[in-house]
């Protein structure tokens, strides 16, 4: 055992296991990636078909329904669109309306975007990102 | 009037904290290259009072929470009067100007620990470490002072606090900080060890000796830390998951990946005095990625399920930092490294081969872990395409990362040093493999649901439960020697074995645990009127009603449902939802009962206004074993940590050419 076969040793072991991982990474990771859209991008790009993304904005005003205890309607908008959801499940604790939301899930046949997960946030002040950059968009962003 | 005076003395204190921090940074550094003895001696007093400076202005903090002296601004943001006191005390580092004061604490108490316990390492090495440490410290120390003053006032002062927010007033997250921090902060050990060792120009076993416990504990903490965080998280967020693969985790797991490498690859350094240059990068990459982990937590760049609301300009600052500590520490270990002379020579089956194998293994999932992470932020920079990598991603490429690493942990503490013999080791397993096989087997037979990464994961945990437990059995001869024999050889083992024994035992816990929740836990979402009941997993669980109780600064609307299994009463279950007082924000308190072989878990939602509440109820098989897995792993870190050789401050540098004696004495030891 040289010391230069035992470093080339190093070199083709750290290949092969960056090898494998990059295979895993590319391999997952175009089928894993939840791409975020607002109502407005929705409208114009189209939903993604058979595709679970992400979809945020302000819930709508008056817009909350509880068809069943545990299953609600409610509208998401950017004020310059507006997107239905339907969820059944527990809402985490800060829904409310007229506040930030941002839900997973994908667009059925009639066009409701049904939820799987409305994502729970652990403080009544925060904004996703995302929310931030949609409303700047529109630009209805009234903070910084 | 008194407590107003406290404030401006903790304001004071932190000043004076940044100037000593300041000289401790430069001085002793000089002192060294220059080797002027005043001048290196100067570096420990200033730790010490670099400390103290620290601990008075964060004890004025706490102070101020606890009396609730609202005219200190971070008080009033999260704070309350009528808060329980432990929460009071708690909330000190409940926000972010704390939180950042605990962080620096935990920083100048690690320096003053140097000081105080490292009186055997050379003084020069010492002076460059603390000097080191002081950088960081002056890095942080500036960021609190000019841009989150935590003991800022306001005029006039508030009558009430704006309430802490109610997910941090649990026990579980009360303490989840300052472990987290422990463990973060301690890895800041390993960085200023690595880099004065790069100045100095030498890494011997001695100086992995002295590192190593620093990191063990440190690795030992953040363990804690984070198994507290997923505990926290599956009792107090309502639906009793345990790990969600989200970026503030993420943040965490990190470092404690690179940690958990960097102590393995130290004990080649120590035993072997190889690998030097990439522990040395280990180190650093291991304290970067602490940083980057405050960097992502502080910064809220990144979407969480854990978002607290963050403040973007305090996160620029951090990526600065993060810049500047990662570039010129990564600058001097591209100067410095190629002068570390490289030691002795193995065959890649080997100790040492095993170890590398382990440090590959997981530099690999940590960059996994790490792309994931940081995708979404690469994409947006380079497509405007705002995305999200959820869990799928991680399970596909952390897991099968994760099953080569899992089944070598077993065999390569059967290997000896310098050059092993595999047909040999796998002869010294093969009962342990037959066993592992077997009750992979017989659980396929007997259970339904099963899928096949089910089953690897059921084998490999046997097989790290019982193969870890045979380098003991080995050493005390166990069944080939009288049993007393054997059980006074147990007790002259040295205790780093003990220790290794316990953490390999204990991720084969974790693994069960994860194994075994994933594939049978089972949950159901209803409605229910009182008198109504729902079946799950063989329980019946009756809604006895809902009712609104009182806490302290709380309401809340709690369901009692009784809970039966084939007609007899098995427990009671009382979920809450809690609206706390001035603050928009409900938390939901689960209820959740260990039975045999799992949690009963339930969760009571809003009312449908006809009498119903949603509920959620779920049967969580072998749950807990993921933390008390977890937790033998901290405690085989302790043990070792108590092992004579690797006691803080234990080991001395010997003669120049290290290693051939210490090596033979330490080979005779295990």
């Amino acid at each position: 055992m040289t010391r230069k076969r035992q470093r080339m040793i190093y070199v083709v072991a750290g290949m092969v296991a960056l090898g494998f991982a990059t295979g895993l990474v590319l391999f997952s990771l175009g089928d894993n990636l939840v791409f975020f859209y607002s109502p407005t991008d929705v409208l114009q790009k189209g939903a993604p078909a058979n595709r679970t993304f992400r979809i945020g904005g302000l819930v709508e005003m008056g817009s909350v329904e509880h068809v069943a205890a545990d299953q609600v309607r409610f509208v998401v908008t950017d004020t310059a669109n507006t997107m239905k959801v339907s969820y059944q499940g527990v809402l985490p604790s800060l829904f409310r309306e007229g506040q930030g939301v941002v839900a997973e899930g994908r667009v059925d046949a009639a066009g409701v975007f049904v939820a799987q997960q409305v994502l729970a946030k652990h403080d009544e002040t925060y904004m996703p990102p995302e929310v931030v950059d949609a409303l700047k968009k529109s630009g209805e962003w009234r903070g910084n | 009037m008194e407590g107003q005076l406290t404030a401006e003395l903790g304001h004071f204190a932190l000043l004076l904290a940044l100037m000593i921090a300041a000289v401790q940074a430069v001085v002793p550094l000089i002192g060294a290259q220059r080797d002027v003895a005043p001048w290196i001696a100067v570096a420990r007093p200033a730790a010490f009072g670099q400390f103290l400076m620290v601990a008075v202005a964060f004890a004025a903090l706490m102070r101020a929470f606890l009396i609730s002296d609202f005219s200190v601004s971070a008080v009033y943001q999260s704070s309350h009067s009528q808060m329980f006191w432990l929460y009071k005390l708690t909330g000190t580092w409940g926000n972010h100007e704390g939180s950042l004061l605990l962080w620096i604490l935990i920083l100048s108490g690690f320096g003053a620990a140097v000081a105080a316990f490292g009186t055997n390492l050379p003084p020069a090495l010492q002076a460059r470490v603390l000097a080191v440490q002081a950088m960081i410290g002056v890095g942080f120390l500036s960021f609190i002072v000019f841009t989150s003053n935590p003991l800022a006032r306001v005029i006039p002062v508030p009558p009430e606090g704006l309430g802490l927010n109610p997910l941090l007033q649990d026990p579980g997250l009360a303490f989840h900080p300052p472990f987290l921090y422990l463990g973060y902060v301690g890895f800041s050990m390993a960085f200023s060890f690595a880099v004065a060792a790069l100045i100095e120009g030498r890494v011997d076993p001695a100086w992995a000796r002295w590192v190593r416990p620093w990191t063990l504990a440190a690795w030992c903490f953040l363990t804690i830390g984070i198994t507290g965080g997923s505990w926290w998280s599956y009792y107090e967020l309502g639906w009793g998951g345990f790990w969600f693969w989200d970026p503030v985790e993420n943040a965490s797991f990190m470092p404690w990946l690179a940690g958990t490498a960097l102590l393995h690859s130290a004990i080649v350094v120590e035993r072997r005095d190889t690998l030097k240059s990439w522990t040395v990068l280990l180190a650093i990459l291991t304290f970067s990625l602490s940083l980057l982990g405050t960097f992502i937590v502080r910064s809220g760049v990144l979407t969480s399920v854990h978002a607290f609301a963050t403040d973007p300009a305090r996160g620029m600052f951090i990526l600065g930092f993060l810049i500047v500590v990662i570039g010129g520490s990564l600058t001097l270990y591209a100067l410095r490294a190629p002068a570390l002379k490289s030691g002795g020579l193995f065959a890649p089956i080997s100790r040492e081969g095993a170890l590398v194998l382990n440090n590959l293994l997981l530099a690999t999932a940590c960059a996994s872990v790490l792309l994931g992470t940081l995708y979404p932020l690469l994409l947006d920079a380079l497509t405007g395409d705002k995305v999200t990598v959820g869990p799928p991603f991680f399970d596909a490429t952390f897991g099968p990362l994760m099953v080569p690493l899992l089944a070598a942990v077993t065999v390569g503490p059967m290997l000896p040093w310098k050059r092993a013999d595999l047909m040999g080791a796998a002869q010294r397993l093969r009962f342990v493999f037959i066993a592992a096989v077997l009750v992979g087997f017989v659980t396929w037979i007997f259970t339904t649901g099963m899928s096949w990464p089910a089953a690897v994961g059921i084998v490999l945990s046997v097989w790290l439960v019982v193969g870890s437990l045979v380098p003991l059995a080995e050493r005390v001869k166990l069944f080939s020697v009288p049993f007393t024999e054997s059980l006074q050889r147990a007790a002259g083992m040295p205790r780093s074995v003990w220790g290794m024994v316990m953490a390999h035992a204990g991720l084969g816990f974790v693994l069960l645990g994860i194994t075994v929740l994933l594939t049978w836990q089972t949950e159901l979402g209803t409605v229910l009127k009182p008198g109504q009941s729902a079946s799950l997993n063989g329980y019946t669980f009756t809604f006895e009603g809902a009712g609104n109780v009182r806490g302290p600064n709380y309401t809340a609307v709690r369901g009692v449902f009784s809970v039966t299994r084939d007609g007899r009463p098995v427990t009671t279950l009382a979920p809450e939802t809690r609206s706390y007082v001035g603050s928009a924000m409900t938390t939901t308190e689960a209820s959740i009962r260990p039975v045999w072989f799992g949690d009963l878990y339930a969760a009571i939602g809003e009312s449908d206004g006809a009498g119903g509440f949603a509920a959620r109820f779920y049967f969580k098989p072998f749950v807990q074993w993921i933390w008390l897995g977890a937790m033998v792993m901290v405690a085989g870190g302790f043990v070792s940590l108590s092992d004579r050789r690797h006691r803080v401050g234990a080991p001395a540098r010997r003669g120049a050419p290290a290693g051939g004696k210490i090596r033979t004495e330490a080979s005779a030891a295990e």
